[in-house]
């Protein structure tokens, strides 16, 4: 029994199967790996998980729960945190207000009236928050406006967001999409060294081979929103349905 | 102090100094002299209005420069706040204690339910949501719609709601005063200082409103400075992010709806204790358009800002309202009679009653050239000179939000 | 049944309007991506227009008739327009009759002209800024020209009556096959709604059938693509800002007779177009036509006295009411598209 469990997902958009019958189960503790061609539904099915989309029919199940109805704020506090394509972060407050709000969600929940006391009397949240940008390696850059952070920054700020709310779950939507090499490998380190620090587990979409089997334990191949193989990275390698799913239209 | 640090607390005690100085601020010019008749502005029912404007765009402040979300219809809150004050003058007494709770908690329940139901979308059509509850509140109240249904007078539709001698008054003793007063002070008496060619006046009601403007504030900053402002500063930067970080945002927004609506509430109780009539067209929606202008002007977002910006707009209307030819005759007396004519011809249409022209091309100016408003080109400003002293390039430290 | 008719009648001439101006912001919104607060100013100057035009027609100069005599004795002071002077008077009068019409001639080309101006010269600027910026420009130029033309005009409302042979009334039971005269309908109305409806026609017969219509549509959906393509959409989409700028102007225009202009017309009838385009479906242009149309016939029922004696003063608020439940139930409006303006 994995942390999450996906059984029979299916979601229509009009006359396309975006999802047809997928199952997905991820063992906690690991990095698992969605990959598969463009409009394979990685997407859709991510975008499921976080509740932004409620499918027609089947179950996800997380750490014993069902995820399905829920809002993402709900989906959030059960302890499933999601890294976008393109880092979304708090652009117009610094970089310090930006993990004070996942502290203050962390401790307080998704909603409470908190009086008209000062931010800086939190000394709690304002530790944690420190603790969190100690462990990036951006508390000299504390003071600054996020969006005048490099994209590098701007992902490692977003990780800390994260992070600092302890989920069980971290999905990743294409980390490293439109990086640079070197970005690609700081981004691959930066989550090898947070795997190796806390107990978590992972769940990348990702395009890019190298980032996966770098990362991953387990991968699943997702083909025209059906779920291929799930296998260890060195069986998907040389897996001739793998090939064929992404290679299939040239070679025929 | 006061649970405020040092640069905000500077502010606020600018803020009192200018609201309890103001009789003496506002009237530079002796009394008689033709700058004085022109440019002091500190007589009592002018010096209302930019304390009860200032609570009223604070307020909206809380709304549009945490969040984004702008309201185009908040001069409702106000005109609801009038109208329930006026009928515990009508009901009670002239007492302006329960007129002033009553208008905020009624404006209060009308922005629960109007900001429950405008949250529910964002972006233009939140604008729009609020609009059209902002104009059927005004056709309610313009035609007495809702007292007609109910079989007496509610609003008194054109003509306006006031008090008359049959209203019950159930706590109206013999010797209570007939105008507003605060347990017997009364709202329009007052004290005049003639000193030299000046004279300044001193009135109960201004600085019974100023008091209120220095809490609103107050509470503002506070508001601004806690997590809640925080929060609220955070949805206007990124809703998605704050979803996917297990905020519930519509709580935090729906408070901060609510507040400006009680501020809101407060201004109209404040106007309505000034003078006890109201009438629909408080709620009109240019009123609401003002309110904007005045946010935007001095600063959205900021905390001095809009106190500045109800200000300025006020005084300005003020000035250029009363300025008309033979006025500026006098002052360009000095040039060939010619150019006077021409300069005269000139600025005709932007005095007088050309006080909304003027209005319409400052607003347009401000939005294209400082969308900051007044306090973002006051910064500015400030930057140059600072620049000039020292050659420091650290200015990674700036609040966002003064 | 004859009330019935005559209400959605009525309900037209108003939905007329409504759709014309809602109309023009949607091909704004649409093409440009920009909410634009001023446009009932645009439908305001198309009124004033008709104004100028009656105005410029009955510029007169004064002779004094030794024939004829005051009160008091004193030879009468005749004015004669210069228009009868110089045409015969016969010819005269009959263009000053007509001069509502005939400031449909003059208004496309200003209104032409102001629209690129408006786009060109402020609108441009704000394409990157945010919407509540746009919102607050066009807001403050909407206050301007109300102001301009009152300053101009005054702030009373101006009488622009339609040529005399539009005057009276059309008894539209008669064609229906009912009894004479049990639903008289003023005839200008009727003209105004037909004129209406050939303009909404030629708006869509240009976008549907010319291929310049065709890039525009194509551009609204995907401005980036059709840029890729080496077509200059940018000076295209001025244009439909011209173009959406005239469309208001003649709704103005026409509208004058109906409703005598003043300097706060435009924003009256702003916030219903608003309502309207919301209502329809942002960027809908057969959303806002349906919507301006359903809505006009929806306020005219509300009026009918019975209506009233149930509720009193539902006419009023209405459309705002429609308005509030569409926006909660169908959050895109009835006909709106997908992601428009979503956040």
């Amino acid at each position: 029994m994995g942390i999450l469990e996906v059984k029979g997902i299916n979601k229509r958009f009009g006359g396309l199967q975006a999802l047809g019958d997928v199952n997905l189960s991820v063992a906690e503790n690991t990095v698992h790996a969605i990959i598969g061609p463009n409009g394979a539904g990685k997407s859709t099915l991510l975008n499921v998980l976080v509740g932004k989309l409620i499918p027609d029919s089947g179950s996800v199940m997380f750490d014993g729960q069902s995820v399905l109805g829920r809002k993402p704020h709900e989906i959030n506090q059960m302890g499933i945190s999601r890294v976008f394509q393109t880092p979304e972060i708090f652009a117009d407050l610094s970089v310090f207000e930006n993990v004070l709000i996942p502290c203050f969600a962390k401790r307080d929940g998704s909603y409470k009236l908190q009086g008209i006391g000062a931010v800086s009397g939190h000394g709690d949240v304002h530790d944690m928050a420190e603790a969190i940008l100690a462990d990036v390696n951006m508390l000299d850059k504390r003071h600054m406006i996020a969006s005048s952070l490099s994209r590098g920054d701007k992902r490692r700020l977003e990780m800390a967001m994260c992070l600092v709310q302890e989920p069980k779950l971290l999905l990743l939507d294409e980390p490293t999409a439109g990086m640079a090499r070197a970005d690609t490998n700081n981004t691959i380190d930066l989550l090898k060294e947070i795997k190796e620090k806390r107990d978590i587990t992972m769940c990348i979409i990702e395009h890019d081979m190298h980032v996966v089997f770098s990362l991953s334990e387990r991968i699943t191949v997702l083909a025209q929103g059906m779920p291929l193989v799930e296998d260890t990275p060195d069986n998907i390698k040389g897996h001739p349905k793998v090939r064929e799913a992404y290679l299939g239209e040239a070679q025929v | 102090m006061l649970g405020l640090n040092t640069r905000d607390f500077k502010l606020f005690i600018l803020v009192c100094v200018l609201a309890l100085a103001a009789p003496f601020l506002l009237n530079p010019f002796p009394t008689a002299s033709a700058l004085g008749e022109s440019f002091n502005a500190g007589y009592p029912a002018l010096m209302q209005r930019f304390v009860i404007f200032g609570i009223l765009v604070i307020g909206f402040n809380i709304l549009f420069g945490l969040t984004g979300f702008l309201s185009f219809g908040h001069a409702a809150f106000l005109g609801v706040g009038s109208f329930a004050a006026v009928w515990m003058f009508k009901l009670l007494s002239y007492n302006v204690v329960p007129a002033i709770i009553l208008s905020v908690i009624v404006a209060g329940i009308f922005s629960v339910v109007i900001g429950y139901v405008a949250l529910r979308r964002s972006g233009i059509y939140f604008s729009i949501l609020t609009l059209a509850f902002a104009q059927m509140m005004y056709s309610i109240a313009f035609s007495d719609l809702a007292g007609k249904m109910m079989g007496f007078t509610l609003t008194n539709g054109e003509t306006g709601l006031q008090v008359y001698n049959d209203d019950p008054q159930i706590l109206m003793g013999p010797d209570s005063p007939t105008t507003p007063h605060f347990f017997g002070l009364e709202m329009n008496s007052q004290f005049t200082w003639d000193i030299g060619g000046w004279s300044f006046v001193f009135q109960n009601g201004y600085y019974f409103s100023a008091l209120f403007l220095i809490a609103a504030f107050y509470l503002s900053i506070r508001i601004f400075r806690s997590p809640m402002g925080l929060m609220l500063r955070a949805i206007k930067s990124n809703q998605t992010r704050m979803s996917y970080t297990g905020i519930n945002t519509k709580p935090y927004m729906l408070a901060a709806f609510v507040i400006s609506g009680m501020y809101a509430g407060l201004a109209g109780g404040l106007l309505a204790a000034m003078d006890p009539l109201t009438g629909a067209e408080r709620m009109f929606w240019t009123a609401s358009g003002e309110i904007v202008v005045m946010a935007i002007l001095g600063g959205v977002g900021t905390l001095i800002g809009p106190v500045l910006g109800a200000g300025i707009i006020k005084y300005l209307e003020n000035i250029v309202s009363k300025i008309n030819d033979s006025i500026l005759h006098q002052w360009f007396a000095i040039m060939p009679d010619w150019l006077d004519n021409v300069l005269v011809t000139i600025i005709h249409p932007f005095i007088g009653k050309g006080w909304h022209l003027t209005l319409g091309l400052l607003f347009m100016a401000v939005v294209i050239f400082l969308p900051g408003g007044l306090v973002q080109g006051g910064e500015k400003i400030g930057e140059l000179f600072r620049r000039k002293k020292t050659d420091d390039a650290a200015d990674g430290a700036k609040t966002p939000a003064e | 049944m004859d009330a019935f008719i005559l209400q959605i009648l009525n309900g037209l001439d108003k939905g007329s309007a409504y759709a014309l101006i809602a109309l023009g912001l949607t091909l704004i919104f649409g093409t440009l991506g920009v909410v634009n607060f001023a446009h009932g100013a645009l439908f305001l100057i198309g009124a004033f227009c008709a104004v100028t035009v009656q105005k410029i027609l009955g510029i007169s100069f004064e002779t004094i008739d030794p024939t004829q005599t005051d009160f008091l004795g004193n030879p009468l002071k005749v004015a004669t327009p210069y228009v009868e002077k110089w045409l015969g008077t016969d010819m005269g009068m009959a263009i000053q009759d007509w001069s509502v019409p005939l400031a449909i001639i003059v208004v496309i080309p200003v209104m032409f002209f102001l629209g690129w101006v408006m786009e060109r010269g402020l609108i441009k600027h704000f394409y990157s800024r945010p919407h509540a910026d746009q919102i607050l420009v066009t807001f403050g130029l909407a206050i301007v020209i109300g102001e301009i033309i009152k300053a101009f005009y005054g702030a009373n409302p101006i009488q622009t009556p339609a040529p005399s042979t539009f005057i009276g009334t059309v008894d539209v039971g008669a064609w229906l096959g009912m009894d004479p005269g049990s639903v008289a309908y003023p005839t200008w109305r009727l003209v105004y709604f037909a004129f209406s409806a050939v303009i909404i026609a030629g708006v869509f017969a240009f976008l549907q059938f010319t291929t310049f219509g065709m890039v525009v549509r194509a551009g609204m959906a995907d401005r980036e693509t059709v840029g890729l393509l080496g077509i200059d959409i940018d000076k295209r989409f001025t244009f439909m800002f011209g173009l959406a700028a005239a469309v208001a102007g003649m709704a103005g225009v026409m509208y004058t007779p109906i409703l005598s202009p003043h300097y706060n017309l435009g924003m009256d009838f702003l916030v219903l177009s608003f309502v309207v385009v919301v209502v329809g479906g942002m960027g809908s242009l057969p959303g806002a036509v349906l919507a301006g149309f359903m809505l006009g016939i929806l306020q005219s029922f509300a009026s009918m006295n019975e209506v009233k004696a149930l509720i009193p003063g539902i006419d009023q608020i209405i459309i705002y009411i429609v308005a509030i439940v569409i926006l909660l139930t169908r959050p895109r409006g009835l006909m709106g598209r997908k992601g428009v303006m979503e956040e």
